[in-house]
């Protein structure tokens, strides 16, 4: 038996140049060595897709998951999982046909049935997912009931209708509901083997998985190995392989080691990418990321300055944060400013037009200086202000900019506050701040997860800010076709109210060697499937 | 001596339930827990995860039932925050990583230290003696976090000899780097130390009269000064072994080596209770150890000492 | 053999039990002593010329250390290098802030954590330390297991509590550095102790009826300097750097302000990105620190050995 399977993989390792020649899709000729190895972060936390909330963790599942949909390259979806979907007249059922050759690495088909038990998994207050919140924000049925436990977990808006057919009863239409379902806690779950293993079915030698990929090796804390699954039902595209997660804290390190030929690919430390692009401009890239960064200022009645609560002290510190400098001269790598709150990418979302970013910052800083002025600060009664960040170093730096801008120009003193990661948190929740750093990555790939932060009702509001009409504009959006004209009015609510000062949109800035090809260069979630890369002939 | 070994066995006993008592009150008295993040977890997703992993009891029970699930079964509970791992595991991981180089730097530290500051002392106020001391504080102002990206710097990216981090089940190449990262600054310290406590003792009058007698120095210093001098590098040495093994995070983070050191600092900053508690009590019964096995060697070099 | 040291232990003795009577000569010796030590006295100059960078040397700098020059920020590689036409004597960091000014704060705030640690090390460390040595049984099984679980105790938390409890200032920044910098002290002077207090002289000293007090204080602890002036000047360099990772918690020293251990930290992280100057002139100080601390360090020990009075 061993023997068998020692000779089959060598036989395979033989066959392999032979076969990935060429790309099937693109015809471009492909290197012989096709093994792709990149740095992450940190060490999995959990490779149960129920149970995964952090972006290493997800990009590990999209190789040995698959669910519904996958994003393509520019955000768009493509069938994986399933093959189609219709949707009833009231936009409430969704109706999807699965992929009937689609299987788990055990052998066993993947059926309507897998994903019902997935989904009911992730809503399970027994699981305890943290991201149990998914199906709610997706309005599935009875989701939110489920996890407060006051409705069983089997009237969950999923059901399997046959092995292929499986339909979803949604509370309210959602026009985005498809563009949710590449999240990897929407992928189905393998019901025997959860049953049988518990807590450990995600160990290497118990898990079974439905993607491309199969998990081959872990070493905790150190790396994650993929190999190609032979019976994925696309498997003759799939040109990638192994694949290694390799676990690098520091991100020096990691530039280091991707310089000595250990990776593929990393991450750039915030201001090194021009310097980089300069010296390898194959291979320094930079891409738009689905996250915003603010300050968020504490509006909550009793709570944190009453001098903030003026709105034109807000506008002033807004206008007077000069953002080009923020990003073209501490971030530098290819992030854009940010005068609105959506990130600039978001699929199918269009920026609004905000009066005050079409200023010059010279403009800006005038107006600034006269609005502070009307609201009562001046050099015998300067404005005293506290913020909150966490302790990072890109953080630390922004902090010190703005509050040298901020002394420079309207000679405000503000007092930069770092703290712990965690104690940073408690008094956001707390409200516990004056101003504090913060930052929003989507949940999804389009314009509401963003804007629902700040509608009086959501849990994230940590300023509370509240505008009767601004949560209207966001239900109603809800429901809409094409809710574009809500999201514009949206922001430049935000613009008028300025409850947060935007700062900058993010951008993911990599190393990455230059015969590797099929990233994604425009999917804003940065969503990347190893078996769409592959390296070219040199 | 047997006697008081046991005994001081029996005493940590008491010693460990007190530090779990207090490690336990700090860490909840800490602001924030496991779950409270950036992107807040809905009140209700909360409350199941709460009572999931037992935070919704009372404290004296979530800390009985800790003591409890150790001394019935071993076990010290799953991660809160590596959902796929149990405390168990992650130690039987990491540890023997850590402890691994760790000891390896350990005695190119101490061996190293101890040569150092012999020579340096018995050369003092020499050349020889000039160069030790210099070389022994440049060594001991250059910390790990700046030897660690020094070392890669020269070594793998300028010579190439050596691969930048990783463990690779402790290949040769994966450990030199964490090794000279975590002993340099130690080194230099034992050297301190011991050329002072070595200067001390051969100042005194029974190595005078040994010296007196026309003895061969180096015979002098092996039989008569080398055991006294050691005293003090060997309290220096009872922490200082803890503190490497809890302070290897800086080498864990820059060279991926997958050692405890990284969960030491992680699974506090995360507030992963349960890591947390784990790897403390690691550190106290490693602390308790090494202090009495201190004791016990005092007793070995200077009979004359009394409990 | 045994004999010598018998007369050494028995003179120890005699000489301790004068010591009250001439207890001013001997300072005035040791002062005398030291001041003949060339390399304390050079380690003195060091540790003076350290102390005035750190008051004055930010008010010789045309900048002050948060001065943010938005025209250099991000540029520090190419525009930030140092240079006495634009009176950037250090250079400048990322942020396009006077390194010369910040090494002078920072050299001012890492001064006074090393010397504040010591301090608390050398009194608390000594005195506990000696205490359970000398008086042993069950006091020294009690005192030590304390300072075992001490040293298990989880740092950071306690840290973070000080931070909730008592909110940011320096004075809390050294209670957390002091609550750490004296375990390792006490280890060391006990086990000195265990074998001072075989010692004829101790044994003399007790035989004529001197009180436990006493003997630790006159006859233990002067005993012990040797051992406590070079672990000081160990630690001190060992408690600068804690700050910086206290200070990362939130405790301590704030942005804009800095101390050596932060910016050293800083410069470790930029070596390969072109600004050297960024860890060298901080390291500088660093070093230069360490140097005076350990020649004064070395010239008391010898200065105050009781054993060559």
């Amino acid at each position: 038996m061993k023997k068998t399977l020692l000779l089959s993989t060598i036989l395979g390792t033989l066959a392999m140049p032979a076969f990935a020649d060429k790309n099937p899709k693109t015809g471009e000729e492909l290197a012989a060595n096709q093994a792709y190895t990149y740095r992450m972060l940190d060490s999995v936390k959990s490779l149960d897709p129920q149970l995964i909330s952090s972006v290493e963790d997800s990009d590990v599942a999209r190789g040995i998951f698959e669910g519904l949909y996958n994003e393509d390259g520019d955000g768009n979806m493509v069938p994986a999982g399933a093959l189609s979907y219709s949707v009833s007249d009231d936009l409430k059922t969704y109706t999807f046909k699965l992929r009937p050759e689609s299987k788990w690495s055990n052998g066993d088909p993947v059926v309507a049935a897998d994903y019902v038990y997935g989904w009911q998994r992730l809503v399970d207050p027994a699981l305890a997912s943290e991201y149990a919140y998914y199906l709610e924000l997706a309005q599935v049925a009875n989701a939110t009931e489920i996890t407060a436990g006051t409705k069983p977990i089997t009237d969950l808006g999923v059901k399997a209708i046959d092995d292929h057919t499986l339909q979803v009863t949604l509370i309210a239409p959602l026009p985005y509901f498809v563009k949710m379902l590449s999240n990897s806690s929407t992928f189905p779950a393998p019901k025997a083997t959860i049953e049988k293993f518990g807590a450990n079915w995600t160990k290497p030698e118990n898990i079974v998985t439905n993607g491309a990929y199969k998990l081959s090796e872990v070493v905790e804390g150190e790396k994650y190995v993929e190999v190609k699954d032979p019976g994925y039902w696309d498997a003759a595209n799939v040109i990638m392989s192994p694949v290694t997660a390799m676990v690098i804290n520091d991100e020096d390190a990691a530039l280091v080691r991707f310089q000595a030929g250990e990776l593929d690919r990393t991450e750039v430390p915030a201001g090194q990418f021009p310097r980089l692009k300069q010296e390898f401009p194959d291979e320094a890239v930079s891409t738009p990321y689905a996250c915003s960064y603010d300050y968020v200022i504490n509006l909550t009645e009793g709570k944190g300055n009453e001098a903030l609560k003026d709105v034109r002290v807000r506008k002033a510190l807004s206008y007077a944060v000069d953002r080009d400098v923020i990003v073209n001269n501490i971030l530098q790598g290819g992030q854009k400013p940010a005068y609105s709150w959506t990130h600039w990418a978001m699929n199918g979302f269009t920026m609004p037009v905000i009066d005050y970013a079409g200023w010059t910052q010279a403009a800006r800083n005038e107006k600034a200086k006269a609005l502070l002025a009307e609201a009562g600060y001046g050099p015998d009664h300067p404005l005293q202000i506290t913020l909150n960040y966490n302790t990072s170093d890109a953080h630390k730096k922004i902090a010190v900019a703005i509050q040298q801008m901020w002394k420079q120009t309207l000679g405000v003193e503000l007092t930069p506050n770092n703290y712990e990661w965690k104690v940073h948190t408690d008094k956001l929740i707390a409200g516990d701040f004056e101003m504090a750093r913060y930052a929003w990555c989507a949940d999804y790939n389009e314009a509401s997860t963003f804007l629902d932060l700040y509608a009086s009702y959501s849990t994230n509001n940590d300023g509370k800010y509240s505008n009767p009409q601004y949560d209207q504009l966001l239900k109603d959006a809800k429901t809409m076709a094409d809710p574009s004209a809500n999201y514009t009015k949206a922001e430049e609510l935000l613009a008028e109210d300025m409850p947060i000062i935007p700062i900058y949109h993010y951008a993911k800035v990599d190393m990455v060697k230059p015969d590797l090809k099929g990233l994604p260069q425009h999917d804003v979630m940065q969503f990347w499937y190893a078996k769409d890369l592959y390296r070219i002939q040199k | 001596m047997l006697t008081y070994i046991v005994k001081r066995l029996f005493v940590a006993v008491p010693t460990l339930l007190i530090l779990i008592v207090i490690s336990f009150l700090l860490m909840h008295a800490a602001p924030g827990g496991p779950f409270t993040q950036e992107k807040q977890v809905p009140a209700a997703i909360l409350a199941n995860l709460n009572a999931k992993y037992g935070l919704d009891q009372p404290m004296w029970r979530q800390l009985l039932s800790y003591v409890w699930g150790i001394v019935v079964h071993f076990d010290f509970g799953p991660s809160f925050i590596y959902k796929d791992r149990t405390v168990n595991e992650i130690i039987a991981q990491g540890f023997p990583v850590t402890l691994y180089y760790g000891m390896i730097a350990f005695l190119v530290a101490v061996v190293g230290g101890v040569a150092l500051g012999v020579v340096a002392a018995i050369f003092q106020n020499s050349w020889v003696d000039y160069i030790a001391v210099g070389v022994s504080i440049g060594a001991q102002v250059l910390p790990n976090f700046v030897m660690a990206p020094l070392l890669v710097l020269v070594f793998t990216l300028w010579l190439g000899w050596l691969p930048g981090g990783g463990w690779n089940g402790g290949q040769w190449q994966y450990v030199i780097m964490p090794v000279i990262a975590m002993a340099t600054a130690y080194l230099a310290s034992i050297a301190r130390i011991m050329r002072s406590s070595m200067l001390e003792v051969l100042t005194s009058n029974h190595i005078r009269t040994a010296r007196a007698k026309g003895l061969p120095t180096w015979k002098v210093i092996l039989r008569h000064a080398l055991k006294p001098a050691l005293i003090p590098v060997l309290s220096y040495l009872g922490p200082t072994f803890v503190s490497m093994i809890t302070g290897s995070v800086v080498v864990d983070m820059y060279f991926s080596t997958g050692g405890i050191g990284k969960a030491f600092v992680d699974s506090a900053l995360n507030r992963d209770y349960s890591v947390m508690m784990g790897v403390t009590l690691l550190v106290g019964a490693l602390t308790i150890a090494f202090n009495l096995l201190v004791d016990v060697l005092y007793a070995w070099i200077d009979p004359k000492i009394r409990y | 053999m045994a004999l010598s040291t018998i007369d050494m232990g028995a003179l120890q003795a005699r000489l301790a039990a004068l010591d009250e009577v001439r207890g001013r000569s001997l300072w005035a010796d040791a002062r005398k002593r030291f001041a003949r030590n060339k390399a304390a006295v050079a380690g003195l100059v060091m540790l003076s010329f350290c102390l005035l960078f750190a008051i004055f040397g930010q008010a010789l700098s045309p900048y002050t250390y948060d001065y943010t020059d938005f025209t250099i920020m991000g540029h520090a590689a190419e525009l930030g290098a140092p240079s006495w036409a634009k009176g950037y004597y250090f250079g400048v960091d990322d942020l396009g802030r006077d390194l010369f000014a910040r090494t002078a704060m920072g050299t001012r705030i890492s001064l006074l954590v090393g010397v504040v640690a010591a301090v608390i090390a050398v009194v608390v460390g000594t005195l506990y330390g000696a205490v359970s040595g000398y008086v042993g049984g069950r006091v020294d099984s009690a005192m030590m297991r304390i300072v075992d679980i001490l040293m298990a105790v989880p740092f950071m938390f306690v840290v973070i509590l000080l931070l909730v409890i008592f909110g940011k200032s320096l004075i809390v920044l050294f209670m957390g550095i002091g609550l750490l910098s004296w375990l390792g002290m006490a280890r060391i002077v006990r086990g000195q102790t265990l074998v001072l207090k075989g010692r004829e002289f101790i044994e003399a000293a007790r035989a004529s009826g001197v009180s436990s007090w006493r003997i630790i204080l006159r006859h233990i602890v002067p005993n012990l300097l040797g051992i406590v002036a070079v672990y000081a000047t160990l630690l001190i360099p060992e408690m600068i750097l804690t700050e910086s990772f206290i200070s990362f918690l939130g405790l301590g020293v704030q942005e804009p302000q800095t101390s050596l251990g932060e910016l050293i930290s800083e410069g470790a992280k930029t070596i390969r990105y072109g600004t050297l100057w960024q860890l060298g002139f901080p390291m500088a100080f660093f070093i230069l620190t360490m140097f005076g601390f350990y020649f004064v360090g070395d010239g008391l020990r010898d200065a105050l050995d009781p054993k060559d009075r």
